[in-house]
């Protein structure tokens, strides 16, 4: 897939660009103008504290929120994974991971996509037969059948337990080295952001209050001197007081 | 190294719930046997003895044979078939015309506003209560029944699709939209599948409906039909083919109860599933 995205567009033009996106509910607003630019297999994570509009953000580059203004390009296609897997409970996991999706061998892509996230042997299992964990991956697989330019994740780990979380993130990594997808990730984990991301937004009173790169080894731990850094940065530009 | 891990995650275990199905020890089944058996058998008792009057409550076995007489002269069969005819010819058009409104008025705004307002009204009209107005309206003949039977079928279909429909996570229908389904896609994959449960609840109740009102329609000026049967009997004061007349109301109930059930658990396996965890 590498490949693909590699060859139909040159790697300077972004996979997604948004200009001035603003979305009030009422008299609240909650996007003041929001510009935001993703590369081509770049991993952004968007922090925020909660009700910073970052989940609407997702929703309307998802094309979810039709009152929303600005602008919004995005070359290539992306896929969603929400923070509820959102398998619909009368399809078993296959037809799940395959919904909607068209062209030759869709069969042999779904298993394949199961495989990638450890379950090909659950292909005829029902939503409600399976654990959080597992719905979780399908959703991951459903989006990744698609073969997404754009990978958007809105707190896709937020509702797991901390070991599964944790393995999911090393999932997510894997994936992202095999495919070079690129990705929104939605969250409100610092250290989840610092693992997994390139770059990382901070939203904050409807606007992208900091850009910060992360520039950490590619074998990234928490117990990284560098990282206990920019966690503790990231931490106190969200408003966390040190103990 | 990591999709060994992720492959037996611990979460696996939780996973694998037993789908035991829960059925009743044999031994309680058959206690709830025992205490219709002894009714039928005292009632049989009591009209042999002539504890009951004959012409009041006649003996079960009385009532079989005379089942048994009417089917093989072909009576019952008659009387049956018109009976079965009015109730899916009515059960059909008020079927098809709750399902078309109710779909309408849970899919678009505009339909809630101008459908829903006075199907709300209509429904505080005892429907039963119609048949005087309805006698005016189409006449004692066969249009009478069928009309009572799309009223009462309507309402049950009309106000579980309309729920039905709206009760539809609107996660799932956005997730469908993710991942790139249209309009008359979402209906097909996310709305009608979501909607099934309780249009099947519409539908047992609208069967319920349709009997009770079959119950009432026939016993104006029919021809034919088990509501005729027992009329006629009435008069000639044959309690026993009223007897009989009740137990094929009854049964006509059951078998469609039934019935209905099996396709029930045929179209909704996931539903098991779901019950499962």
């Amino acid at each position: 897939m590498a490949s693909r995205t590699a060859g139909h567009l040159s790697g300077a033009t972004p996979v997604l660009t948004a200009h001035a996106v603003h979305r009030a509910f009422g008299p609240t607003v909650v996007l003041a103008g929001v510009d935001l630019t993703i590369a081509r297999g770049e991993v952004v994570a968007l922090l925020g504290g909660s009700g910073s509009g970052k989940s609407t953000l997702l929703r309307i580059l998802a094309g979810l929120d039709g009152e929303a203004s600005g602008e919004i390009v995005v070359h290539g296609t992306a896929a969603v994974v929400f923070q509820e897997h959102r398998l619909l409970p009368w399809k078993r996991v296959a037809p799940n991971v395959g919904l909607g999706l068209s062209g030759a061998d869709t069969d042999g892509r779904i298993q394949r996509a199961l495989a990638e996230v450890g379950l090909a042997d659950r292909h005829r299992a029902w939503p409600a037969e399976l654990s959080g964990g597992q719905a979780q991956r399908v959703a991951v697989a459903r989006a990744l059948v698609r073969e997404p330019d754009l990978l958007l994740l809105d707190e896709p780990f937020g509702a797991l337990d901390a070991l599964t979380r944790l393995r999911m993130q090393v999932l997510l990594r894997r994936l992202r080295a095999e495919h070079g997808f690129a990705a929104l990730l939605v969250t409100h984990d610092v250290e989840e952001a610092l693992l997994l991301a390139d770059r990382i937004l901070l939203l904050d009173e409807g606007r992208i209050a900091a850009d910060l790169p992360v520039d950490l080894a590619p074998t990234r731990t928490p117990d990284d001197p560098a990282f206990g850094a920019l966690r503790r940065h990231l931490l106190d530009r969200l408003g966390v007081p040190t103990t | 190294m990591s999709r060994t891990t992720l492959v037996e995650a611990p979460d696996e275990v939780t996973a694998a719930a037993p789908v035991v199905p829960r059925r009743q020890r044999p031994a309680r089944r058959w206690r709830r046997v025992v205490s219709p058996v002894v009714l039928v058998l005292g009632w049989e008792l009591a009209a042999r003895t002539g504890l009951l009057a004959a012409e009041k409550l006649p003996a079960p076995s009385d009532v079989l044979v005379t089942g048994w007489r009417l089917s093989r002269d072909g009576t019952l069969g008659i009387h049956l078939l018109d009976s079965l005819t009015r109730a899916g010819a009515g059960l059909l058009i008020g079927g098809l015309l709750a399902l078309a409104l109710g779909t309408v008025a849970g899919l678009l705004r505009l339909g809630d506003d101008l459908v829903d307002p006075p199907v709300q009204m209509a429904r505080m009209l005892p429907h039963l209560g119609l048949v005087p107005l309805l006698i005016i309206w189409v006449g004692i003949g066969e249009s009478l029944k069928i009309s009572l039977v799309a009223l009462g079928a309507f309402f049950p279909i009309y106000f579980n699709t309309y729920a039905g429909i709206r009760d539809i996570d609107e996660r799932l229908v956005e997730a469908a939209r993710t991942c790139g389904l249209g309009q008359a896609a979402r209906l097909r994959h996310v709305v009608l599948p979501g909607a099934l449960p309780s249009l099947f609840l519409g539908l047992r109740l609208a069967i319920g409906a349709a009997w009770l009102s079959l119950v009432v329609g026939e016993q104006v000026n029919a021809q034919t039909g088990i509501g005729f049967l027992m009329m006629e009997a009435r008069e000639f004061s044959q309690t026993d083919v009223v007897v009989l007349g009740l137990l094929v109301y009854a049964l006509l109930g059951l078998i469609s109860d039934l019935a209905l059930r099996i396709l029930e658990r045929r179209m909704l396996t996931w539903r098991r599933g779901l019950r499962a965890t």
